[in-house]
């Protein structure tokens, strides 16, 4: 039996009469790239946060590489990282001590050795000595992406890992994370508006809206259950309420009608 | 960027392998590590650390000189108030020193950065401390000195006992602090005046610049209740001659104790609350 790199069963998550994530599950193995689509607000971030372990769940279970993710993150920390829109790195630290001091947080020794082994592979030599809040926003995303790659991580979490980003160097940041996927086995979550990207790195697409996950699949299998031709189609379709087309009708095991939106739609859902 | 989409470099390099420690220290070192990066970059934080104490030392010190020739008291003990004042720095700085390098992950927000790696709270929360250490022995030092070279003052004429104050007042120090950092992962950064404001909640019955019993009885018992009325009163002990009292010192460490602990679970309740509504990722500038 394959065991799962994440592995998510009726993962709820509410604050106070809000239900941001409602009853989701799902499972990522080693080596595979799965996205979590959806509009703002439909609950990807809280999803993302509840498996980082810095938003405890209502409900539900989360298992990263086999551990609690409620009870013994710490026994998995070292081995996956993360980067969100919702953090930065310490603005007044150059690039090499914003560097330094994650890999010692992870605990690498040869800290220095990995250092200059990210700098080089993402073009971050001539940065080293500046100060990171005075890059710009490629060369943070660089940085950001070499910060969650310090550790080398079995998993990695990425939110909107090239939002804001110009097309040249999102299109570089996601093969370099698909490289360094193909080397390392890595499992990657992410969470993404972009559908391009989605279609491009992803094996499987886990469709989000109000906290539900509403379909999901291979964006092949998406596109011939919606008749698209391409995701973007397929997530107005799902944010519009249109329902799937005829060709799939009969023979999708997870076929259920998209949800209408809840009465008390004016609520922000999912956002953290 | 300088290459072109599709490639990276990668496939040209040898890459090390990465040879991991699951030391507590290693972490908690690495996040001291952040917060000296930053005062070394900067020496206007490091001046500023040494500004107030220094200042407050000459403003002490001049105040002296006038009431050595107008208070029998005051001429009993010349370095009572130079001393009261350096010592209250102790506290103020170490309560400041905790509170303003855990406000400096907010502003950065760099806390879910921590949060999210296997920084344990405890080792944070270490580090914070040693932190508060760092900046009170930066702002202290040269105030001492100050009050030696100008007033003739010394503050290590307390000798060893000058140890068992200094541990008593950085430990307060840190309880109020934690106290602080706590309510600001309740509230949220709005509370952030409450680091330099809180300490002062307690000076009046701290027993600073007087004795406990010039109070009102019902504030004696207060001043009693708090770990740093024993400790200005000790100080006091040795300047009059009367030596050290360990009575005092036991008071206020077992005040200590009692405070500390309960504010380390303050702290991780708040901490706790904050992973529950998800507010680790939201705060910041």
């Amino acid at each position: 039996m394959t065991q799962h790199a994440i592995h998510v069963e009726n993962l709820s998550k509410s604050y106070d009469d809000v239900l941001a994530v409602k009853s989701i599950s799902f499972a990522v193995k080693p080596g595979e790239t799965v996205a979590l689509l959806g509009g703002n607000g439909a609950g990807k971030t809280t999803t993302i946060s509840m498996l980082l372990g810095i938003l405890l769940p209502s409900s539900g279970m989360i298992k990263v590489l086999s551990e609690d993710m409620v009870k013994d993150r710490f026994k998995v920390m070292h081995r996956l990282n993360f980067s969100s829109p919702y953090v930065d790195l310490p603005r007044r630290l150059t690039v090499r001590q914003n560097l330094m001091f994650f890999s010692k947080l992870y605990g690498i020794i040869n800290a220095k050795e990995r250092l200059m082994h990210l700098a080089k592979e993402l073009d971050l030599l001539e940065l080293l000595n500046r100060p990171t809040g005075s890059l710009s926003a490629g060369q943070k995303t660089r940085v950001s992406v070499a910060k969650a790659l310090i550790n080398e991580p079995e998993i990695l979490l990425l939110d909107e890992p090239t939002a804001s980003l110009d097309p040249d160097t999102a299109d570089w940041v996601r093969s370099y994370i698909k490289e360094y996927q193909k080397r390392t086995s890595a499992a990657i979550l992410l969470a993404s508006h972009n559908m391009t990207e989605v279609e491009r790195i992803c094996d499987n697409v886990l469709m989000m809206k109000y906290g539900t996950i509403v379909d999901q699949g291979t964006p092949a299998d998406l596109l011939h259950r919606y008749s698209r031709t391409n995701l973007e189609e397929v997530f107005l379709d799902i944010a519009r309420d249109r329902k799937k087309s005829a060709n799939q009708a009969g023979d999708d095991a997870s076929s259920k009608d998209i949800p209408r939106k809840p009465p008390h739609d004016d609520l922000e859902y999912g956002d953290i | 960027m300088s290459n072109s989409s599709n490639q990276t470099s990668q496939t040209t390099t040898t890459i090390p392998r990465i040879r991991h420690t699951p030391s507590a220290l290693i972490r908690i070192q690495s996040v001291m590590m952040r917060h000296l990066y930053l005062m070394r970059a900067s020496w206007p934080r490091i001046f500023e650390l040494m500004y107030w104490p220094s200042i407050q030392i000459v403003l002490w010190g001049f105040i002296t000189q006038f009431l050595l020739t107008n208070s029998s008291y005051i001429a009993q003990a010349a370095g009572v108030l130079v001393s009261a004042v350096l010592l209250w720095d102790i506290l103020f700085r170490a309560q400041l020193g905790f509170s303003l390098s855990f406000l400096e992950e907010l502003w950065s927000r760099n806390i879910g950065n921590l949060a999210v790696s296997p920084l344990r709270p405890y080792e944070f929360l270490t580090a914070l401390m040693v932190m508060s250490m760092i900046r009170t022995l930066i702002g202290i030092l040269p105030a001492t000195f100050l009050a030696i070279l100008f007033y003739e003052v010394s503050l290590y004429d307390l000798g060893l006992p000058l140890i068992l104050f200094f541990s008593n007042l950085m430990m307060m120090g840190w309880t109020i602090g934690l106290l602080v950092c706590a309510l600001i992962l309740r509230v949220g950064l709005g509370a952030e005046s409450m680091a330099w404001l809180t300490i002062f909640l307690i000076a009046p019955i701290s027993a600073v610049y007087y004795p406990v019993d010039i109070l009102p009885e019902w504030l004696q018992a207060l001043a009693w209740g708090l770990p740093t009325a024993p400790v200005f009163e000790g100080m006091r002990a040795i300047l009059f001659d009367q030596g050290f009292q360990l009575d005092l010192f036991i008071h206020s460490l077992l005040l200590n104790v009692l405070y500390f602990s309960i504010a380390i679970g303050v702290f991780l309740w708040a901490y706790h609350v904050a992973r529950k509504r998800g507010l680790l990722l939201q705060m910041g500038e």
